[in-house]
């Protein structure tokens, strides 16, 4: 059997039935074998995409999704993939060809160095330099990048590889002696945890990525509801709780919610599942150490004390720990009552914010026009989008309300990732409908992803916030330069009805919040993408606002 | 202060290039690193010291242990193992009886010395890093030519059942 033959018999054994890529010189044998085998082939316009699409995909089905491109400027064109989805944790298996290995180091006609390249973004890489290598290097790879931590792994096969015929056996285990994923959480530290959110007076919960990446979702509202402690989360973890629940506050961070920063900072004790204490969530550090005592869960030892020191840290996988903290509780008939002055307190402060807190007048202002597609977008739904101001937005004024189907580039922050890897969840998960909440900035990145979504059926909403300017750049020129507006401009172009028209999709302007409301629904109802574009008003800025460099207590709120 | 980190690694291509560059990415400093095959070829051992505070020390060990390729990492106690450099020093002769007092130093400090002749002289030392710098001390004012030294490499005392 040849390698290329060994590795879509070991992608089938892993399960995939599906991968996204785009074929080149140094995987046509890939390709040949991909021909003849059950594996759907989504073709992509750019290699980017197509790892996008495998984290969308992976994200979404919790197994790793697979992507595929060539030597060279195909294995360069996946760098930003496979780094936005090591800065997530998402599972994905990048296989990339590579020149023959007697052309390796010779500076050949589309070689790259992809394994130098892309060492620190990825969780492995494997490069076989013999056929006989490719089953068991196949099932090594789908081991690390789903277990403990999930992170993409990239299988780079030098062409002769691919093409060598050699008897295969293909492993049914494997064993790496540097990796234990699996880490049973100490149940002294849990006990210890608990005693201190019952022995604290105003508890919180930072739920993070971890709590989606492990599906904990019962077992954090179920620690929130016996506790009654209010939850927040960072951006990553937003929707591993109910946002509609009334001991939710939404994510925390620079554009976090107004009443989750301040019942953040105070807090006296929080219990953080699957965070990592990003800048981005947290602010200043310093802030956090002072008054507060902080019970860590994490999947990865290596988070424990790297942004921040902690009192009690569980090691072990989120969701196995939480279950074990709701045995105990349950055991032991623990309880505390929702009355209590904290709670009261709390309560009060969402409800204030709630009430008082100024939205932007325009009549497609971002609150209106988010709330308006929560209204209409069936719970369920998927929901991911790109970076910038939409996403900030979406953020505050998007309710996700089942857990687990909001996904974004909350770590590296991929302008152009959320269409492509919604064409990934849609993938995954062909029964729901799937929204990217888009800015044009992002969109414009790999907006040629539409022809994969009409040619492949993988239909998709693009909700596409339009401010005709890279709108968060530009609320940062207007905010810390005094004004001095430079390369945001992206002015009325394209005319994207008529680019989704020109790919055979459906386009529709919506320049009313009715206009909104009826635009989703007509492209519920259609079995082609559709792109809805919303001209918005470009000086909107998202607020509440915590400037970098500063503490979650100096959030600017608008005036 | 610096530490003495023993890394045990899968002897394999790649596996330096890995560990340098996550010091290099998270921006930590190696100051001497040192490896070799142990007993068994299918490992490596890494004798990397730094001069880290005791958080980023700790972050250094896990993250080095998050590497799929390290099998094992440990802080090693300086009071309880053996660590050791080699360093070849060349050393300027400017007159004839230079060569006597030179070899004289390097006997007291248990030194091999190679390669003597009337404008320079070798020598060969192998201690602990404070000792060498007392002999660099000594010697400095002859004029030293060139240095090469090989890094630190060490052992735990002891058998890890014993005690």
């Amino acid at each position: 059997m040849s390698g290329a033959r060994s590795l879509m018999v070991a992608l089938e054994k892993e399960g995939t039935n599906i991968v996204f890529g785009l074929p080149g010189g140094a995987n046509l044998p890939i390709y040949d074998e991909l021909y003849k085998s059950n594996i759907r082939h989504i073709l992509v316009r750019h290699e980017q995409s197509a790892s996008h699409m495998a984290d969308g995909y992976g994200r979404v089905s919790r197994r790793p999704g697979v992507c595929f491109a060539t030597s060279g400027p195909g294995a360069t064109n996946i760098v930003t993939g496979i780094a936005t989805a090591q800065a997530d944790s998402s599972p994905m298996i990048a296989v990339t060809g590579q020149v023959p290995t007697k052309m390796i180091g010779k500076d050949a006609f589309q070689e790259s160095d992809i394994l130098g390249i892309t060492n620190p973004i990825v969780k492995y890489a494997f490069q076989p330099m013999s056929a006989a290598e490719i089953p068991e290097v196949v099932k090594k790879a789908f081991y690390i990048s789903s277990t403990g931590r999930p992170g993409p792994v990239l299988i780079d096969i030098p062409k002769d590889v691919q093409q060598n015929e050699v008897e295969m056996v293909f492993p049914s285990e494997v064993k790496i002696r540097g990796y234990h994923p699996w880490v049973d959480p100490d149940i002294k530290e849990i006990e210890r945890a608990i005693d201190m959110l019952l022995t604290s007076e105003r508890p919180i919960i930072l739920a993070g990525g971890g709590v989606i990446i492990s599906g904990a979702f019962a077992e954090l509202q179920s620690i929130a509801e016996l506790l009654m402690i209010p939850v927040v989360t960072t951006f990553k973890g937003k929707g591993s709780f109910p946002e509609n629940h009334p001991l939710s506050l939404g994510p925390i961070g620079m554009h976090g919610h107004a009443e989750a920063n301040k019942m953040m900072v105070e807090a006296d004790c929080v219990l953080a599942c699957g965070s990592r204490f990003s800048d981005r969530s947290v602010g200043t550090f310093e802030e956090f150490e002072k008054h507060l005592k902080i019970i860590h869960m994490d999947v990865d030892p290596a988070e424990i004390g790297k942004n921040q020191t902690t009192n009690v840290a569980v090691v072990g996988d989120v969701k196995t720990s939480l279950r074990i903290m709701v045995k105990m509780l349950i055991q032991k008939a623990m309880k505390r009552s929702g009355d209590n002055p904290w709670l009261k307190h709390v309560n009060e402060t969402k409800e204030y914010f709630r009430q008082n807190l100024k939205l932007h007048p325009h009549p497609l202002g971002a609150a209106k026009v988010l709330r308006k597609l929560r209204e209409v977008l069936p719970p369920q739904s998927i929901v991911t989008t790109e970076v910038g101001q939409h996403q900030m937005w979406a953020s505050l004024f998007f309710d996700v309300i089942h857990p687990g189907t909001f996904f974004s580039s909350t770590g590296l922050g991929t302008m152009g990732w959320g269409f492509p890897a919604a064409i990934g969840a849609k993938a995954a998960r062909p029964d729901v409908p799937v929204l990217d909440i888009a800015g044009e900035g992002s969109f414009n990145m790999t907006e040629n992803s539409l022809a994969v979504s009409v040619l492949d059926n993988l239909p998709v909403i693009v909700f596409l916030m339009n401010n005709f300017s890279l709108g968060m750049v530009a609320q940062w020129q207007r905010t810390f330069y005094d004004r001095r507006m430079i390369g945001i401009d992206l002015k009325d172009c394209p005319d994207y009805v008529k680019i989704a028209e020109a790919y055979g999709a459906q386009g529709i302007r919506a320049e009313t919040i009715e206009d909104v409301g009826k635009a989703v629904q007509t492209a519920l109802k259609s079995n082609v993408a559709t792109v809805i574009d919303i001209p918005i008003d470009p000086q909107e800025d998202v607020l509440p606002f915590v400037a970098p460099g500063t503490s979650l207590k100096d959030m600017i709120l608008p005036s | 202060m610096w530490s003495i980190i023993s890394v045990l690694v899968e002897n394999k291509p790649g596996v330096l290039f890995k560990i340098t560059n996550l010091f290099r990415a998270k921006n930590y400093n190696i100051d001497s690193i040192s490896v070799g095959v142990t007993e068994n070829p299918e490992f490596s051992k890494m004798t990397i010291t730094t001069a880290a505070e005791e958080k980023q020390l700790n972050q250094i060990i896990k993250q080095l242990d998050k590497l799929i390729d390290t099998v094992e990492v440990k802080l090693l106690d300086e009071k309880k193992s053996i660590y050791r450099e080699l360093v070849l020093m060349k050393i300027k002769v400017n007159k004839p009886s230079d060569i006597m007092e030179i070899t004289d130093l390097a006997n007291a400090f248990k030194c091999n010395v190679h390669d003597v002749r009337k404008s320079s002289i070798i020598v060969e030392i192998t201690a602990t890093p404070d000792r060498i710098d007392a002999f660099e001390d000594l010697i400095r004012g002859y004029g030293i030519l060139e240095i090469a030294r090989t890094g630190i490499c060490a052992l735990e005392r002891g058998y890890r059942d014993e005690s």
